[in-house]
């Protein structure tokens, strides 16, 4: 089956799942290769800069900021790449949902599908690129090629989207808005008995179990870990103080410290990883109820599907969260939940795919 | 499409624009100025500490430490903002299919509606007042989005219930 012949409904479903599905593997290979070891790096570049403030050499201390300011970019745009391709998954489901009130011919909203999926692969391709490629050949002092790519993706999406809206208002304005037309065609796609329900159901409890992880969170601890932060900035600063006219200079409260703030750093991460994850799973699953009627699977592979998904959905979060107390058993356990719902996806897609194929045979009959 | 569809989808729509806006603002007026200053501050403590300076370096981090809370919180506000609107469009779309009266189902869209718009709210005036009552504005947003989830939930679970009771009678 080629992009040609799919609808502008399949293109979104199909696309979507793809990208959240590479999101998933992008940010589980991020995990495993370049997180931990980019946090070292910069619990190294500390260490530095107290040496530095221990040495009363204020260059060296802006050496290591400007280290920590790179490694800190590394990271980040890793983590932007991640949080894009998946959000563009997100939203390509999203818009798949509204296809049917999107009053424009089927030609015209197939390129406006394609012309998302394109931008939606260019912009966190290229700002995954921005770290490497840097300045180099660039014109402009601020600005490199990899973050115009990345506008120029941006672009796209946008171009594509306001397309859409212009179908969505049409419609709108349109005398037979109330049309049952849509409505069936939104049957079809919804009415898939237990798994649509299962999947809003367990989707919605997902997106409350992260709610309240968060109101906790920022309840009870934020305004902790925040203090603890400065707290812990401060005493870097004086440990390597009181070691400036001293000889040999003894490092070891300041490691200490160095090594305090990084676990800090490390406890806000899991928490703010495990909130935004078990949401965004929610999300995720809500949004595939509403394709469950495009899945070409037999039931008990249906059933098979949303449950490992939701399992995933569960471990991946709960031992992100376990992290800190279990050490690599728990993210061993956290990775199998991701997997768990890549597997789900597949399954999912693949009986898409099947789906659109019966739907040619059933054309060319 | 049912009253309370459009009341989830059009605050929706009009929720995500005002986080959109609130974040252009944000991102041309204050994020980059911020992200300078944090990193200006933390760096400017470290070198003062190597000056020998610590009265100034408690001030630049002091200063570090002020800007990160604003900042913080200017960015879960925008992100909440825009999440919570997704959500409801994305209910919007399936309210049908939760199992209460519509009258019901008109008042849980509302109280998801307003907490959704609260709780960040809550969240913003803490960067220009650090007292209780931003937390406690927070706190009433967060419980009512917290009711309209578990009951939404419920409504989708009931609906469920019911469609497995009458395939076992068919």
């Amino acid at each position: 089956m080629s992009v040609a012949t799919m609808s502008a409904r399949r293109v979104l479903i199909v696309s979507g799942i793809v990208f959240v599905i590479t999101g998933m593997i992008f940010g589980d290979v991020f995990a495993v290769f370049v997180l931990h070891q980019n946090a070292d790096r910069i619990g190294r570049s500390f260490n530095d800069a107290t040496d530095a403030v221990a040495a009363r050499d204020p260059q060296a201390v802006n050496a290591s900021f400007q280290k920590i300011g790179d490694l800190l970019e590394n990271r980040g745009t890793k983590v932007d790449a991640h949080v894009h391709l998946i959000d563009f998954g997100f939203l390509a489901l999203l818009l798949a949902l509204l296809q049917p009130y999107v009053a424009l011919p089927e030609s015209s909203r197939r390129r406006l599908a394609i012309l998302f999926a394109i931008g939606a692969v260019l912009l966190p391709s290229a700002v995954f690129a921005i770290h490497y490629v840097g300045l180099k050949y660039s014109p402009w002092s601020s600005i490199g090629w990899a973050s115009i790519l990345a506008d120029f993706g941006g672009l796209l999406v946008i171009l594509a989207c306001a397309g859409m809206l212009i179908g969505l208002l049409r419609r709108a304005g349109s005398s037979d808005a109330t049309s049952d037309a849509t409505s069936d065609e939104d049957q079809r796609s919804f009415d898939a008995g237990g798994t649509s329900r299962a999947l809003l159901t367990g989707g919605t409890l997902l997106i409350l179990a992260g709610f309240l992880h968060g109101a906790y969170y920022a309840a009870f601890d934020l305004d902790a870990h925040e203090e603890r932060d400065q707290f812990a900035l401060e005493t870097m600063i004086n440990a390597s103080v009181a070691q400036q006219n001293k000889t040999p200079i003894n490092m070891h409260d300041a490691r200490s410290v160095v090594e305090g703030y990084g676990l800090l750093q490390a406890e806000k991460a899991v928490n703010i990883a495990a909130h935004s994850h078990i949401i965004e799973f929610g999300l995720l699953s809500i949004l595939l109820a509403f394709v469950q009627g495009f899945v070409s699977l037999s039931e008990s592979s249906k059933r098979l599907s949303v449950i490992l998904l939701l399992a995933g959905s569960i471990i991946l979060p709960v031992f992100v969260l376990l992290e800190l107390q279990l050490g690599l058993l728990a993210g061993g356990i956290a990775d199998a939940g991701g997997l768990l719902v890549i597997v789900a996806l597949t399954m999912m897609l693949f009986g898409i795919l099947r789906n659109g194929r019966q739907g040619e045979r059933d054309e060319r009959l | 499409m049912s009253g309370s569809r459009r009341i989830l989808i059009v605050s929706g729509v009009l929720l995500a624009i005002w986080g959109m806006c609130f974040g252009l603002y944000y991102a041309v007026f204050a994020e980059h100025q911020a992200l300078d200053k944090i990193g200006g501050s933390l760096a400017a403590g470290f070198v003062s500490g190597a000056n020998g300076e610590l009265v100034e370096a408690r001030g630049s981090i002091q200063n570090y430490a002020d800007t990160q809370f604003d900042y913080v919180r200017a960015v879960d506000v925008h992100s909440h903002w825009i999440g919570l609107a997704m959500l409801l469009i994305v209910f919007g779309v399936t309210f049908d299919r939760v199992r209460f009266s519509e009258q019901g189902r008109k008042s849980l869209a509302w109280i998801m509606v307003s907490g959704a718009i609260i709780f960040p709210l809550g969240v913003i005036l803490q960067t220009f007042d650090r007292g209780l009552i931003p937390k406690v504005v927070a706190g009433i947003g967060a419980v009512l989005v917290t009711i309209a989830l578990a009951a939404i939930a419920f409504g989708f679970a009931r609906s469920e219930r019911n469609s497995w009771t009458k395939e076992l009678r068919q």
